[in-house]
């Protein structure tokens, strides 16, 4: 058996401790936000936080995150008013949107540590979540729009 | 792709990306260890010698691939430049979301050029970035013996670094599809000694 803390709430599961946590969260503890993209860590759709930090969810194996917080993309906000959930919305940055989860988990990351980020910022947090639409500029531009709104929101 | 993610997936013809690393696996080459030879120091012409050797090893993929020229880690035994844009970062761990061990585990995980693993997973600070790639055996032995470009490691500090480190020591433990160094652990620790102990001469 191993627990973890899933989006705040405790959970226990008895999946075998190597198995990646991406099956964990879909299959055992139903969450499907959280995708299956190329399973080698190579495009960023399986992304997820633990202990707020970006890892590759089909890579990381359930032994890693036990008796730790693990957020996915259910757990971001609890009614789409995460600055970048909202700015995703506002500028419709999704296509086929199959990605988008993990993209928005990464840059969640970013605008953690750096609430400003600039372009170069952005490409760096961001080049490891492939789209296969191509939205780049349109997520480029949410993640400026988030940390807009970001701000917006902090009491003067 | 694990077993256990292709039988999960088996099914998927939405690939949303595809490994595009070498395919020949390379077979882990096991080799005699030899002990550092007993007696008199070893002469400068002994020394150089065995820097050469310890040269072949730094500047093979496994080694030099940490140690790049830029800011970007290098991959696979042609030593690429680290596919999506990985960044070096201020303390050698990446950045942001793109940090070591976003995809790094501790350990290697099974399958042709799958992501290797360890716990220390890093590349040098960018303070010491200790560049093998493209330095002549001249300059990585200068290199090596300048305090300023090692952080202040000493010569012994830096053997003990090649000899007990378990970052560099997954080097000779490199997982499937990566070729190891030419030279085995302690053949390359013993050359070291050879090298250190004959005066750390330089090739000319």
């Amino acid at each position: 058996m191993t627990s973890f803390f899933l989006n705040g709430k405790p959970v226990t599961v008895d999946d075998d401790p190597s198995t990646p946590l991406l099956w964990v969260i879909r299959d055992s503890l139903g969450l499907t936000g959280t995708k299956f993209g190329c399973g080698m860590a190579l495009c960023g759709a399986c992304t997820v936080h633990l202990e707020g930090a970006a890892i590759r969810s089909c890579v990381a194996p359930l032994s890693r995150v036990s008796g730790k917080h693990v957020t996915t993309i259910e757990g971001l906000s609890p009614d789409l008013s995460h600055p970048l959930q909202r700015a995703w919305i506002e500028i419709d940055v999704p296509q086929c949107g199959y990605c988008q989860s993990g993209q928005i988990m990464s840059a969640a990351v970013l605008l953690k540590e750096n609430p400003k980020p600039t372009d170069k910022d952005i490409d760096e947090a961001m080049s490891g979540n492939i789209c296969r639409c191509g939205t780049y500029s349109r997520i480029r531009r949410a993640i400026h729009r988030a940390s807009q709104l970001a701000t917006e929101r902090r009491p003067s | 792709m694990t077993a256990v993610n292709a039988s999960r997936y088996r099914h998927s013809s939405a690939l949303l990306c595809s490994a595009s690393a070498l395919s020949l696996l390379m077979v882990c080459q096991i080799t005699v260890i030899h002990a550092a030879p007993q007696g008199p120091k070893p002469d400068a012409n002994a020394s150089r010698e065995a820097f050469l050797q310890v040269y072949k090893v730094f500047t093979s993929p496994r080694c030099q691939n940490c140690h790049p020229p830029g800011d970007s880690p290098l991959q696979g035994d042609d030593s690429h430049v680290h596919l999506q844009n990985v960044r070096r970062g201020k303390d050698g761990h990446g950045v942001y979301s793109m940090r070591c061990n976003t995809c790094h585990q501790t350990t290697n995980l099974p399958g042709d050029h799958m992501p290797p693993g360890n716990p220390k997973w890093l590349l040098p600070t960018p303070e010491h970035k200790m560049v093998f790639v493209g330095r002549s055996p001249a300059e990585l032995c200068r290199q090596l013996k300048d305090p300023k470009q090692t952080g202040g490691r000493s010569l012994q500090q830096l053997l003990e670094h090649v000899s007990s480190d378990d970052l560099v020591g997954w080097a000779w433990d490199p997982g499937d599809g990566r070729t190891p160094p030419p030279l085995s652990r302690a053949e390359t620790v013993a050359q070291m000694k050879i090298w250190v102990e004959g005066s750390a001469a330089c090739p000319q």
